[in-house]
């Protein structure tokens, strides 16, 4: 039940440096895989690129085959409700709950904002948020 | 096991210091009268052999180098006559001429009198069967280490290099109790070995191993130690020395140069300097009684430590460390010696971190600055930041405890380091640019 809730993310290891971004999106775009979501996590020298696409396996076979280093992470996608006061609600339940919140991203899903969430215990969170109202969207969303 | 030779090995060391006095004097008259090429190497430093009033005056000779050999090949160095040698060796360069040495029937003696003492210095003797798993010919290995085994009146295994599931039967046949190849080779050895089905370890009489001539670490000896159940000994030497000439002893605390042989030096690769015991620096080898080609304040390149108390074997000649590196690999960070290899094995140690590596060095003001880049591995790679920080500063706290000089790190994706290509691409200097 809760797993039909996990998104599997692909991250991909990038040297700051120019054109890695677009080569990431090139070779995704020319294997005909759909991008979601994309986000970019910068740190001294190095990034860490997180993507929702269609076919993850698909994405990172060809990722690595072109010498990027690329995991999978679960991740889950909160819809936010168009009211203030969404986000900090969340992370209340979570907290609660002994949740950590490794890290979060937006982006604009279909008919709402959506909050890409990492967290550390992947199917507690599902039960929590959707116990307390919340709603998430479903892998097959996106795959 | 008493000393090879108790009266020159105990020696002490007033006398030792006497005798390397008059040798030293010596040999610098006969170069300075049978050599042109020193003749004018020493004029041109401007020194006269009766400078030399003291064993410290070795300092005012000038240096010779791997390229004077080169440059007067073959023998036009060579300080005996030609029907005095009985022998030569040839050790091909890895750029332009090859490099010739010959012996006399003295030389040959000496050179296995030295063997004889590494040799029993390790313990061994009459009664042990040695495997000679160096390279026969040339090479000086080969030659040198049999006629050291035979010296000390040990049997001789002359299997040389090669055909290695033969060499292990014949290591198990005929009771081979030590053996004498390059620390590579014995791995290499105890791997067959083990798809043959025989471990060195159990099925074997082999206790010693004399392992030399590539430079290995001792991370490498405590892995053939405890894989092999052997005692793993480091034998140094150049051909320009004769061949291996000197090892450690069962006490594993550095190599013992006879001083009687050879007069080590230990100077600061940049000003030429003589350093004290104790600290590092380029290895300077003057041969004392070498006659068909007598190096005098030779530098071979090597680096390490000169260590000048007596060890604990009672033998009074001073000992080197393990060699560190080689001087043409040194940088200079900081006014801190800096080696690739240290690098390199540093970086084994950490899981995470694939062993392909580059350094970066360049300057920030008067400052310089070390950066290494290495690879993030697979199973290193988490899409958390923080994870990647954590590794990225654990790398930089064991190079810095390591290398005592703050290092800069940087993850790179994968394959993007070079392989193969050596020294010029593992190391970008841009202070030089
Ligand atoms: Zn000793």
């Amino acid at each position: 039940m809760e797993k039909s809730y996990i998104i599997k993310q692909i991250s991909i290891f990038s040297e700051n440096r120019p054109g890695r971004l677009a080569a990431v999106a090139g070779a995704l775009k020319e294997a005909g895989i759909n991008i979601f979501a994309f986000s970019i996590a910068e740190a001294d020298g190095f990034g860490v690129v997180r993507a929702l696409v269609d076919r993850p396996e698909d994405a990172h076979r060809r990722l690595t085959d072109l010498g990027f280093r690329v995991s999978f992470t679960d991740v889950i996608g909160v819809k936010m409700r168009d009211e203030p006061g969404g986000l900090s609600e969340i992370a209340g339940v979570l907290g609660d709950a002994a949740i950590n919140i490794e890290y979060a991203y937006a982006y604009s899903g279909r008919d709402a904002a959506v909050l890409i969430l990492r967290v550390d215990q992947v199917e507690d969170a599902i039960r929590k948020i959707l116990g307390s109202g919340g709603e998430l969207l479903k892998a097959s969303t996106f795959h | 096991m008493p000393p090879w030779n108790p009266r020159m090995e105990e020696i002490p060391r007033d006398e030792l210091q006497r005798l390397q006095f008059r040798l030293l004097k010596t040999q610098v008259y006969r170069l300075y009268s049978f050599s042109e090429f020193y003749r004018a190497r020493m004029k041109e430093q401007g020194v006269h052999p009766d400078d030399i009033r003291s064993l410290a005056d070795a300092a005012k000779l000038p240096f010779m180098y791997k390229g004077d050999l080169r440059d007067n090949y073959p023998d036009r160095i060579f300080s005996a006559s030609r029907d005095e040698l009985v022998r030569y060796h040839v050790s091909s360069g890895t750029t332009g001429k090859p490099t010739v040495v010959g012996y006399t029937r003295h030389d040959i003696e000496n050179w296995s009198e030295s063997l004889a003492r590494a040799f029993t210095s390790c313990g061994l003797g009459r009664g042990d069967v040695i495997q000679v798993s160096y390279g026969y010919g040339l090479f000086t290995g080969g030659l040198g280490a049999h006629y050291g085994a035979e010296r000390i009146g040990a049997t001789v295994l002359p299997t040389s290099v090669g055909n290695t599931e033969r060499q292990i039967e014949l290591m198990q046949d005929l009771h081979v109790t030590a053996i004498a190849c390059t620390p590579s080779y014995l791995l290499h050895m105890g791997e067959v070995a083990e798809k043959m089905g025989i471990s060195i370890r159990d099925d074997t009489d082999l206790s010693a191993g004399i392992l030399g001539a590539e430079p290995w670490s001792e991370q490498m000896r405590e892995r053939i130690e405890d894989w092999l159940g052997i005692k793993a000994y480091d034998i140094y030497g150049t051909s320009e020395l004769s061949g291996p000439m000197f090892s450690e002893c069962t006490e594993q605390q550095g190599i013992h140069i006879w001083g009687d042989l050879a007069l080590v030096e230990v100077i600061d690769s940049g000003t030429g300097e003589v350093l004290a015991p104790g600290e590092q620096g380029e290895l300077v080898i003057t041969m004392l009684q070498k006659e068909a080609l007598p190096m005098v304040r030779y530098r071979i390149g090597d680096i390490t430590v000169l260590e000048d108390e007596p060890c604990a074997c009672g033998r009074t000649h001073p000992r080197i460390r393990r060699i560190s590196g080689r001087v043409d690999d040194m940088l200079i960070i900081r006014g801190i010696n800096v080696f690739p290899s240290q690098v390199e094995h540093a970086l084994l140690e950490i899981p995470g971190i694939g062993r392909h590596f580059q350094i970066v060095v360049d300057r920030q003001g008067a400052l310089d600055t070390m950066l290494v880049r290495v690879e993030i591995s697979e199973e290193a790679f988490s899409d958390k930041i923080t994870d990647l920080m954590v590794l990225k500063k654990k790398v930089e706290n064991r190079l810095r405890s390591t290398l005592n000089v703050a290092v800069g790190v940087e993850l790179v994706e994968p394959g993007t380091l070079p392989r193969f290509e050596g020294k010029s691409k593992k190391v970008i200097d841009r202070r030089s640019m």
